[in-house]
């Protein structure tokens, strides 16, 4: 995955097959201990102690079709090549959260991308579902809940407005820096 | 027509006509977003498609979204779904194909035989 964004559009593809009807999505950069975490939490069926523990393991899987399962494993590797990790806390009926932990200045860290549009997407695709989505920057935080269906132009709208945020910030280590790591390696 | 429960009856009638209408209008378009799907772009796909509904006003036409059908390297897939033309299949979906699509098939109803993987008469459920 190119984006950390596209590791969230999978976690919640994953919490609406588990049958959520409500999933939170929080992205945390804290430029102060350099740490970037990720978490999603559902309500869904969730999983037994034994799945929980062994669901980064690329041969766990719940499909009947193939034996792998990639999607835990990728998010897992990528957080750990960047000096982080993925706990996954979840038991049977409560649902589900999976936590990813990133060092935010780590060279190996992916951008987190096109956020706003994963979460357009989430919406336009799985209406009814309840979604909170939270994210913050240091001590600046926005905190969004949408509720009910949404049209392709209304979802497209909230997209607008999550792309704006945050407008300006000075001196951060954010995105604008691993974009232009990966501009900088592009042009050699 | 002489008393209200009569015209309680044809009011029921009437809505129970036109949900049956509304319902057998509906457009659905699935996009696969299993792992694979995402890691070949069904995000982008999606929203290009949300976009040319959106500029073209279609909002009764739904947008859905599903797990890894197991054809990871055909992916991105997307279903296109027409009520009484049954299930279309494409693969290998990208942002201008996805706008093709939308004219072409969703708009005016003719099939991209080019990129179609499986033409279905029977949508399936």
């Amino acid at each position: 995955m190119r984006e950390l964004s596209l590791h969230v559009l999978d976690l919640a593809q994953n919490a609406v097959e588990a049958g959520a009807t409500a999933l939170e999505v929080r992205i945390s950069e804290d430029r102060g201990t350099d740490t970037l975490t990720i978490t999603v939490t559902d309500n869904g069926r969730g999983m037994s102690a034994e799945l929980a523990a062994c669901a980064t393991d690329a041969f766990t899987t719940t499909r009947t079709t193939r034996r792998v399962g990639l999607g835990l494993p990728f998010l897992a590797a990528a957080a750990e090549a960047c000096g982080g990790g993925v706990t996954v806390e979840s038991s049977p009926g409560a649902g589900t959260t999976i936590r990813a932990k990133f060092q935010l200045s780590h060279i190996d860290r992916a951008p987190l991308g096109d956020m706003a549009g994963t979460i357009a997407v989430i919406l336009a695709a799985n209406p009814g579902l309840r979604l909170t989505y939270v994210q913050s920057r240091d001590a600046l935080v926005l905190r969004s809940e949408f509720d009910g269906c949404l049209t392709p132009a209304e979802a497209l709208a909230v997209r607008e407005r999550l792309a704006g945020w945050p407008a300006e910030q000075p001196g951060g280590v954010g995105d604008e820096d691993a974009c232009g790591t990966e501009g900088a390696q592009g042009a050699c | 027509m002489k008393t209200l429960a009569e015209l309680k009856a044809l009011k029921e009638r009437a809505s129970k006509d036109l949900a049956l209408r509304e319902q057998t209008d509906a457009q659905r378009i699935v996009v696969g977003m299993g792992t694979c799907g995402i890691a070949a772009g069904a995000r982008e796909v999606m929203l290009s498609i949300l976009d040319e509904l959106g500029k073209r006003n279609m909002s009764k036409v739904t947008v859905g979204q599903t797990g890894c059908v197991g054809l990871c390297a055909q992916e991105p897939i997307i279903d296109v779904m027409v009520p009484g033309q049954g299930r279309v299949t494409y693969t290998k979906v990208d942002e201008q194909r996805a706008r093709r699509i939308i004219a072409e098939h969703v708009v005016n109803g003719h099939v991209c035989l080019d990129w179609a993987l499986n033409v279905k008469d029977e949508p399936r459920t």
